[in-house]
């Protein structure tokens, strides 16, 4: 019974946890597969880049409108698409390739956030928008959470064989379809959209940690793809349920909680996973026979 | 005498204005059993995927039928092969052109793929991951993408690169089954043995055309010296070509 109450209790009782976790839970769907594939595409440090790509539109939004999730979610999606959109001109059009691309991009957009956000606004205002406010969330930002979440999810599944192909083998999917760039870019977007609905629920970084951490601890409990996905999904769920209930137990900050607790969960992975986890390789078993 | 199956005329390729494949015009034949032959650096490559239509010319142009269908199989390193999907979706991307990007894989469509499989000789082995594979079975598995491409042209980029010879004898065999059926094959070899005694056709590449026609008449002594000879003018400093200036 008390066990039941210590898990259960604070969101019967609190409707700010409920809505908390609703959120939380919206992104994971989108963020588990989402990761999953920055992760296949070693782009894992990709969603870092893009969310200090977005700061200086989620900046200018915040400091012209104040604490308005529709300027902020505008102001961010069009920095993070633009950047997406000039390295990908850059890296098909000149010998670059796209991490370096990326990289010049995402840097002069930081430098042009962090002056945005210190010439006008205080130190406080920059802490909430890197660590987001996850136990604030009004209608309209769970609202705009699931839509994003649902959309990237559906976009995601319509591009889904061009871009495993262009994963897999780039020159036959070239000779057989012109699908593949389409499919990447459309891709990177997905990637804007997933950080810039995560932002106001973690802030820019922690809703890289939501994307990454369970799609890296996934790869070592499924071989294939779809297995992959679903666990990065399952454990997104599970760290954003367990992280809120540390938090509201601990009083410690809830978005850090919930990474910590997906950090957790990744370690634990990397220990026991069935798929090349530490401890099997490291148990003396007997080889087969064929 | 039948139009050609595929017209190349004054085709110029390559990266970065440096041409890999230089003037080239050349016709292939329908039906025909071509090896593309000629030092590393040749272009070889480069003109496969040109034809695939995986790279655009830089001058020049490729004359082929609208509605041919092309088969093309990309050198398997270019594979990914730490990807973890498993070895029959990797085959049943062979149905592209019945399923496009987006249509699902019918019921008709997996027992297509299972017949492919089986004659390649992987049944049994659908759900493996790519890298739980043998260099050879992986080609097995690419043979079977081909199988199911159903191309009228089908491309071979280097397809017994690091392949056992019971390996390579079988996909000769399929080689040899496609030319029956009346496709046109072209593929980059290395291995003189295999291309005197299994193609009839050769082109000899080294940038430019040295040679092209039956076998025995590109294999000579005299053509494969001057193939090596011309592979080493590339030149960091060229000037612009004035062969096109001249036009």
């Amino acid at each position: 019974m008390m066990i039941i109450d210590l898990l259960i209790g604070p969101f019967i009782e609190f409707e700010f946890m409920r809505r908390a976790l609703v959120g939380c839970l919206a992104l994971s769907f989108a963020a588990g597969p989402v990761g999953t594939f920055l992760m296949l595409r070693r782009m894992s440090l990709f969603g870092d880049a893009m969310a200090h790509a977005i700061l200086p539109g989620a900046a200018l939004g915040y400091l012209a409108f104040g604490l308005s999730l529709s300027a902020m979610t505008i102001g961010g999606l069009a920095t993070g698409l633009l950047v997406v959109l000039l390295a990908g001109l850059v890296t098909r059009s000149t010998t670059l390739r796209e991490d370096a691309s990326i990289a010049g991009f995402y840097l002069i957009s930081l430098a042009l956030g962090v002056t945005i956000v210190s010439l006008k606004g205080s130190n406080v205002d920059l802490l909430r928008v890197l660590f987001g406010s996850i136990l604030a969330l009004d209608d309209a930002a769970m609202m705009l959470l699931a839509a994003m979440s649902t959309g990237t999810l559906l976009v995601l599944a319509f591009i889904f064989r061009p871009l495993v192909m262009e994963c897999v083998d780039p020159s036959f999917l070239r000779s057989v379809s012109r699908a593949g760039g389409p499919a990447h870019l459309v891709f990177l977007a997905l990637v804007v959209t997933t950080l810039v609905s995560g932002f106001n629920a973690l802030g820019t970084l922690l809703s890289v940690g939501m994307m990454m951490l369970p799609a890296i601890a996934a790869r070592f409990w499924a071989a294939e793809l779809t297995g992959i996905i679903i666990a990065a999904t399952l454990i997104g769920l599970i760290s954003s349920l367990s992280g809120l209930i540390l938090s509201f137990h601990t009083g410690l900050p809830s978005g850090p909680a919930i990474i910590l607790v997906a950090g957790l969960s990744w370690l634990l992975s990397l220990a026991l996973g069935p798929q090349g986890g530490l401890l099997l390789k490291l148990l003396p078993r007997r080889h087969l026979e064929a | 005498m039948s139009a050609p199956l595929l017209s190349l005329r004054d085709v110029t390729l390559g990266y970065d204005r440096h041409p890999a494949v230089h003037h080239l015009s050349a016709e292939i034949e329908r039906g025909s059993l071509t090896a593309l032959i000629g030092p590393n650096g040749a272009g070889k490559s480069t003109l496969l995927k040109a034809l695939a239509g995986a790279l655009d010319q830089l001058s020049g142009t490729i004359v082929a039928d609208a509605s041919l269908r092309i088969a093309y199989l990309p050198q398997s390193a270019a594979l990914d092969r730490s990807f973890p999907i498993c070895l029959f979706d990797l085959v049943a991307a062979g149905l592209w052109h019945r399923t496009g990007a987006f249509g699902s894989l019918g019921k008709a469509d997996r027992v297509l793929v299972q017949a492919a499989l089986e004659r390649v000789g992987l049944q049994g082995f659908e759900r493996r991951t790519l890298d739980a594979l043998s260099g050879g079975q992986l080609q097995r598995a690419l043979f079977a993408r081909l199988i199911l491409q159903d191309a009228d042209l089908i491309l071979l980029d280097e397809p017994f690169a690091a392949i056992d010879t019971k390996t390579s004898a079988d996909l000769l065999d399929m080689i040899h089954g496609w030319h029956a059926q009346g496709r046109t094959i072209i593929a980059v070899l290395h291995d003189m043995p295999i291309v005197r005694d299994h193609f009839p056709q050769s082109l000899l590449l080294a940038r430019e055309c040295v040679a092209h026609g039956s076998t025995d008449a590109v294999l000579t002594e005299r053509h494969l010296a001057r193939a090596r000879q011309m592979i080493e003018a590339f030149d960091e400093e060229a000037h612009i070509c004035a062969q096109d200036s001249l036009s």
